[in-house]
């Protein structure tokens, strides 16, 4: 176990190298780092309790995704029954429940109806279930049911379209390095370093920004308006602030535009009364259709509705030609500019809620860092003084192992992109505490060794041996509670779990392997008859 | 040179004998922790009961029912002010609004810091957490299974590695352990949050550490020593193994001390849950586990016959069928 061929040397030299040279980058300035040309090189990132910003857990609001999954199958279904040369004719069509269900005029067609829904259902998960149930009930009514894989796979794809939209609505704020991370089935962490008050970004993310044009239904009287009922074909909206007093319009249901068809939204303001305003640009076919429905009723009003509130709803003086249309409406500069952005990057598949909310102030992440790397400094210099009033040369030999160790989880953190939060400097410092203990069992075990009679060299190697054992057991079983934190934790737990991981694969080695390789060498220099330790 | 020994070479403690008086001791502050959790119950922070917590650090230790009545005139709900690990800093707690609106806990804190401001120039708010009764209750449960998982995955490798006896063993001192921390925290009142939770699978890992090291040596002795009386056995093991559980905690203790010290008030709580668990988990490694294994009947006439006829697999890690 003392031979130590010349490759393995190298290899574990080289080994230890790489380790402390990756950690260089994290721990000079960035500034600095850029200017000695390491600007590319890995660091670690710094939580956001120790940088300061604002941390927001999002949840989707599974209830409204169900909905308008329910909504979305409508419209194809609609869309289905139309096509082709034999149309079929439903009716008393409802979406509650969770279901939707119709039923065929032609009782003959029923069979055809069922047909042409098994093209608008698709397998989904594993088992070979589709993501809808069809059923036929009472000979002529269709009941469709979301199956549970089904509601799954639409929950799994909106979170990804909202993820994506998150992403680029906080792009748009021109926040510094934010972070967006899709977290279990319905949530999305965002976090967004040096943000102390995330009011305006919690605004922004809450809106799903669904805009729809419809034109009003001027045909519905004021009581179907206050009592709620709708003309056949219309519904009653909220208009919060209808300046025509009742907080309340009817619109007709067909969509004569929607925000899809957006290709840009910019903030701007009116040229006559110099109020904000969102200017939009519509794809050519929707400036095509837009252009089409202004010309047909020029003269009436129509809505345009956010979220499925009537924001305003203007007269349409002259067929609007050019793709080009304004959303007026009581806006500030940072209302309507907030709207321009959620415009611009899409609407929400499905309404976030916030569900965690964690802010620190910048100070107080310097402040941290200051006493973490006080405290971890303080550490390893009573730690190696202890050692070295211990152990002697052997515990000189711990102390190189533990100073390298330092700089190792460093570089491999660095190199893992891993996040360093406040709990993680306290595991640091613990991780210095527990790596030298691999060295106290060796150390106690060469002494025990030694003062049963065995020769220096015996008692080192037994020492080695025997202690390696038990050091890998103590460290298999701690390594096992942190993969249970690293699982089950939520962010500040992980930052702690991670660096108690990293930090026992590393101490390992440098603690075992490389003192090993230090007393080795020494064994083979000086030839020592007593053992001093 | 003569090296600084903590303990002296051959020691010969009977700490064997001793297990009665340690058992009662045992149970007596185990019995005085559960209580006092029942009875006073812990001091869960924002993490674990959903709400806003709010720190706030004055330029001089406040007033504390002066900046209650302060925070309770502005109507947002009930106050509970606390210490925070040094004088200045105050943790403020409040329901969540009843408002959906997106920016109502934002309108909460701003009202709190500046009725706050007005009344003591120079407070300022270093962080604040809001969390919903639905993620709270998320996290209560993901911290009980990750305590839950952690003792149980350690005593079935105990249990895989050695006999059982050692996994009961482990697992009862490690119970004890966390028993202990929990105690402490619902005695001294210091808030519970995600931190603490860190902390005691911390104190776990190293409990299990220390008894690892311990049932290891008891094993070399119990193939060692085919003859010896087990009580003897287990005496010898833990007194041959007690330079090492000692200069380990000292040198554990010595970090978490300059983490006491000056790594600032944040990690005040979990720093002290860990140094309270790292001498409770050296106490049970000492008098609780390595004791309980002869109350178990752990006897080297039995392991030796099945090492003998399980020999080779005696050595690999693994479940022995």
């Amino acid at each position: 176990m003392l031979d130590f061929p010349r490759w393995k040397v190298l290899s574990i030299v080289i080994a230890l190298a790489i380790g402390v040279l990756l950690s260089i980058p994290s721990l000079i300035p960035e500034s600095i780092a850029a200017r000695l040309g390491l600007g590319g090189m890995p660091r670690i990132n710094l939580g956001l309790d120790l940088s300061g910003g604002s941390h927001l857990m999002l949840e989707a609001d599974t209830v409204d995704l169900a909905k308008n999954n329910v909504v979305r199958m409508e419209e194809q279904v609609r869309a289905e029954m139309r096509r082709g040369d034999t149309k079929i004719a439903i009716g008393d069509i409802s979406t509650t429940g969770g279901r939707l269900s119709f039923f065929v005029r032609d009782g003959a067609q029923v069979d055809a109806a069922v047909e042409r829904l098994r093209t608008l259902t698709q397998p989904a998960g594993m088992t070979g279930q589709r993501d809808w149930n069809v059923a036929v009930v009472d000979s002529t009514r269709i009941v469709l049911t979301p199956t549970e894989t089904g509601l799954k796979a639409a929950t799994n794809s909106a979170m990804d379209v909202a993820t994506e939209v998150v992403r680029k609505r906080i792009d748009e704020l021109g926040t510094k390095e934010p972070t967006i991370i899709r977290q279990g089935a319905d949530r999305i962490i965002v976090q967004v370093p040096g943000l102390q008050d995330p009011s305006a970004l919690k605004a922004l993310l809450g809106k799903t920004a669904k805009l729809e044009f419809k034109l009003v239904d001027q045909s519905a009287s004021a009581e179907q308006v206050s009592s709620g009922r709708a003309p056949v074909g219309s519904e009653i909206l909220p208009y919060p602030d209808n300046p025509g007093g009742f907080p309340a319009i009817a619109v007709k249901r067909r969509i004569i535009i929607a925000g899809d068809e957006l290709i840009d939204a910019k903030q701007g303001f009116d040229s006559q009364t110099n109020e904000p305003i969102v200017n939009i640009t519509f794809n050519s076919e929707g400036g095509r259709k837009f252009a089409r429905v202004t010309q047909e009723n020029a003269g009436k009003p129509f809505a345009m509705i956010l979220d499925g509130k009537v924001i305003s709803a203007p007269n349409i003086n002259e067929p609007i030609l050019g793709g080009q249309a304004r959303i007026s409406g009581r806006f500030t500069v940072e209302s309507a500019n907030e709207l321009a952005i959620a415009l611009r990057s899409g609407k929400l598949p499905v309404a976030l809620k916030v569900v965690e909310e964690r802010t620190v102030g910048p100070e107080m992440g310097a402040d941290s860092i200051k006493a973490g790397t006080m405290a971890a400094a303080i550490a390893v210099l009573a730690v190696v003084v202890f050692m070295c009033a211990a152990y002697g040369r052997f515990g000189v030999y711990a102390n190189f192992a533990v100073i390298i160790n330092v700089f190792v989880i460093v570089g491999v953190m660095a190199l893992l992109n891993a996040t360093l939060t406040l709990p993680g400097i306290a595991g640091f410092v613990l991780t210095i505490g527990a790596a030298v203990d691999a060295n106290v069992l060796i150390n106690e075990r060469m002494r025990e060794e030694y003062r049963r009679g065995r020769t220096p060299i015996q008692a080192v190697e037994l020492g080695y041996k025997e202690a390696s054992r038990t050091i890998f057991e103590a460290n298999v079983t701690h390594a096992i509670v942190g993969l249970i934190m690293f699982v089950l934790g939520s962010g500040q737990i992980k930052g702690f779990a991670i660096v108690l991981l990293i930090g026992i694969a590393t101490s390992v080695f440098t603690a075992v392997v490389f003192t090993r390789m230090l007393v080795a060498h020494w064994l083979r220099k000086a030839r020592p008859t007593t053992l001093n330790v | 040179m003569p090296f600084l020994k903590l303990v002296p070479d051959d020691t010969n403690i009977g700490f064997v004998r001793l297990r009665h008086i340690a058992f009662i001791l045992t149970a007596l502050l185990t019995v005085a922790s559960i209580a006092a959790v029942g009875l006073r119950g812990l001091n869960l922070g924002v993490d674990f009961v959903g709400g806003l917590m709010l720190e706030a650090k004055f330029t001089a230790p406040p007033p504390l029912e002066a900046v209650r009545t302060n925070v309770d005139s502005l109507g947002v709900g009930q106050t509970t002010l606390q210490q925070f690990g040094d004088p200045k800093s105050v943790s403020i707690r409040l329901p969540l609004p009843a408002s959906t609106d997106e920016g109502a806990t934002n309108k909460v804190v701003a009202k709190v810091s500046e009725s706050l401001k007005r009344a003591y120039p120079g407070v300022t708010f270093p962080r604040y957490d809001t969390v919903s009764g639905k993620v709270s209750d998320e996290l209560i449960r993901n911290g009980l299974l990750a305590v839950v998982l952690a003792v149980l995955g350690m005593a079935v490798f105990s249990w895989f590695r050695y006999e059982w006896q050692f996994g009961v063993s482990t697992a009862v001192a490690v119970v004890h352990d966390v028993l202990m921390a929990l105690g402490f925290f619902a005695i001294t009142r210091m808030e519970f949050d995600l931190n603490i939770v860190a902390a005691i699978l911390t104190i776990i890992g190293y409990s299990i550490n220390d008894k690892m090291v311990i049932d290891d040596r008891i094993r070399e002795n119990m193939r060692k020593y085919r003859q010896m009386d087990m009580k003897a056995l287990i005496d010898l093991s833990v007194n041959e193994t007690l330079p090492r559980t000692v200069m380990t905690s000292v040198t554990i203790m010595l970090a978490l001390g300059a983490l006491l010290l000056f790594g600032g008030h944040v990690l005040r709580g979990f720093t002290s849950a860990m140094m309270l668990g790292i001498i409770v988990g050296t106490y049970s490694s000492v008098y609780v586990s390595s004791s309980l294994l002869i109350s178990l009947g752990l006897e080297p006439q039995k392991f030796d016959k099945k090492d003998v006829s399980k020999a080779a697999g005696a050595e690999r890690m693994g479940p022995r069928s």
